[in-house]
């Protein structure tokens, strides 16, 4: 139980060493391409920004969920 | 970093860290958890209407990602969710419109800060009353495989409340609710959504313990539940505070890629823990939230 639960713990620092690589390339990487677009968006046209948020945040989330997951599962069978 | 949108100065990794201490709070107590998140952006400077709007931004992402985990471990009542949403829109859009009144007024800070630490103090006085309460009357000590089955002190409370007979009357068969009116569906619905607009997130604190106190709803059940709701909630609540002004999505993409990771230790917490321990746990963390509030209020500046 213990040796699982080490296990499962060495799984998800490594998942999270990778993750944390991934996220500090993707922050420059909208934030550069994105930001400046974003800025005259939500100061000249409020509705599309408004739609633009809610369809990046949508997409961010399903995009992480699936790359998180996909980690998860590579490394547990890794770690086995 | 500087952020154009919401002329503000924040650090991403401190915006990384709050997201993935969230992340953690949504998918263990099913809260949008702005009661931290409202507070933290408060703390680097940034005012109340974009604290308010941002947070709803990032909420967004964060349920999705919980409400599909809770989906999957069946713990989402989307009947209950279905009718819960005509009531969360018209709430949100009365507290974003609360919040234009106040800013045009020139007093959005200090108003929401003190209506924050009244909400934040309240709840978790309440809720540790009543898990103090339930814990304490040794019903809890079930067996492991009985972690799911739930009960409150408040129990007597909700039997009177759905017995009351307003037409029209439905059944909850996921929720094992045999009749309830709908108007108190949609005034709790209501509510919540009221306090999503005005406070920002998915109004979770108010929410949860509502469907667990009012309506009957078992907690794990209200976990799942609640979180459906914010994703709705939080999403016509980030359009249409986007569309007066009071989102800054990139710090709000910022945020959410801490919480993704943390949502995911979250959902798998719950699976060890019975109800009214839920519920206990959740209590500092509103006090947290007000704490900061007040903080920011008294100084009257950022950390």
């Amino acid at each position: 139980m213990k040796k699982a639960t080490a296990k499962s713990l060495r799984a998800f620092a490594i998942e999270l060493a990778i993750y944390a690589v991934f996220v500090t390339a993707y922050f420059f990487l909208v934030l550069h391409l994105l930001g400046e677009w974003l800025y005259h968006l939500e100061a000249q046209h409020r509705y599309t920004y408004a739609v633009v948020a809610l369809l990046l945040i949508a997409g961010q989330a399903v995009v992480l969920d699936a790359v998180t997951a996909l980690l998860f599962r590579f490394l547990r069978s890794r770690v086995r | 970093m500087f952020f154009p949108i919401s002329n503000t100065h924040i650090d991403p990794i401190y915006l990384a860290v709050v997201g993935f201490l969230i992340g953690i709070l949504g998918g263990f107590f099913g809260v949008g958890g702005s009661f931290i998140a409202g507070p933290a952006l408060r703390l680097m400077g940034m005012d109340w209407n974009y604290a308010v709007g941002t947070d709803l931004a990032h909420i967004v992402g964060k349920s999705i990602v919980a409400a599909r985990q809770h989906r999957t471990l069946g713990n989402v009542d989307l009947k209950l969710g279905f009718f819960m949403a005509f009531g969360t829109i018209g709430g949100a859009e009365c507290g974003a419109q609360l919040i234009q009144v106040l800013k045009r007024a020139g007093n959005v800070n200090t108003v929401v800060s003190w209506v924050a630490i009244v909400v934040y103090f309240s709840i978790a006085v309440f809720m540790l009353w009543e898990s103090q309460k339930t814990l304490r009357s040794g019903k809890e000590r079930l067996p492991s495989k009985h972690l799911k089955d739930d009960h409150s002190a408040f129990g007597p409370v909700t039997q009177k409340i759905q017995r009351l007979r307003i037409w029209p009357m439905i059944s909850l068969p996921t929720s094992g609710i045999q009749e309830i009116s709908l108007w108190t569906i949609l005034l709790v619905a209501f509510v919540g959504g009221f306090f999503s607009g005005f406070l920002g997130g998915g109004a979770g604190y108010i929410r949860m313990p509502s469907m667990v106190y009012v309506l009957g709803i078992p907690t794990h059940l209200a976990v799942g539940t609640d979180l459906f709701e914010i994703v709705i909630s939080a999403s016509y609540g980030t359009f249409t505070h986007a569309v007066k002004g009071n989102v800054d999505i990139l710090i709000a993409l910022v945020m959410h890629t801490g919480a993704v990771i943390g949502a995911q230790i979250g959902v798998v917490a719950t699976q060890y823990f019975a109800g009214p321990k839920i519920r206990l746990a959740f209590v500092p963390l509103p006090l947290l939230g007000a704490a900061i509030v007040v903080y920011t209020l008294v100084t009257g500046h950022k950390l």
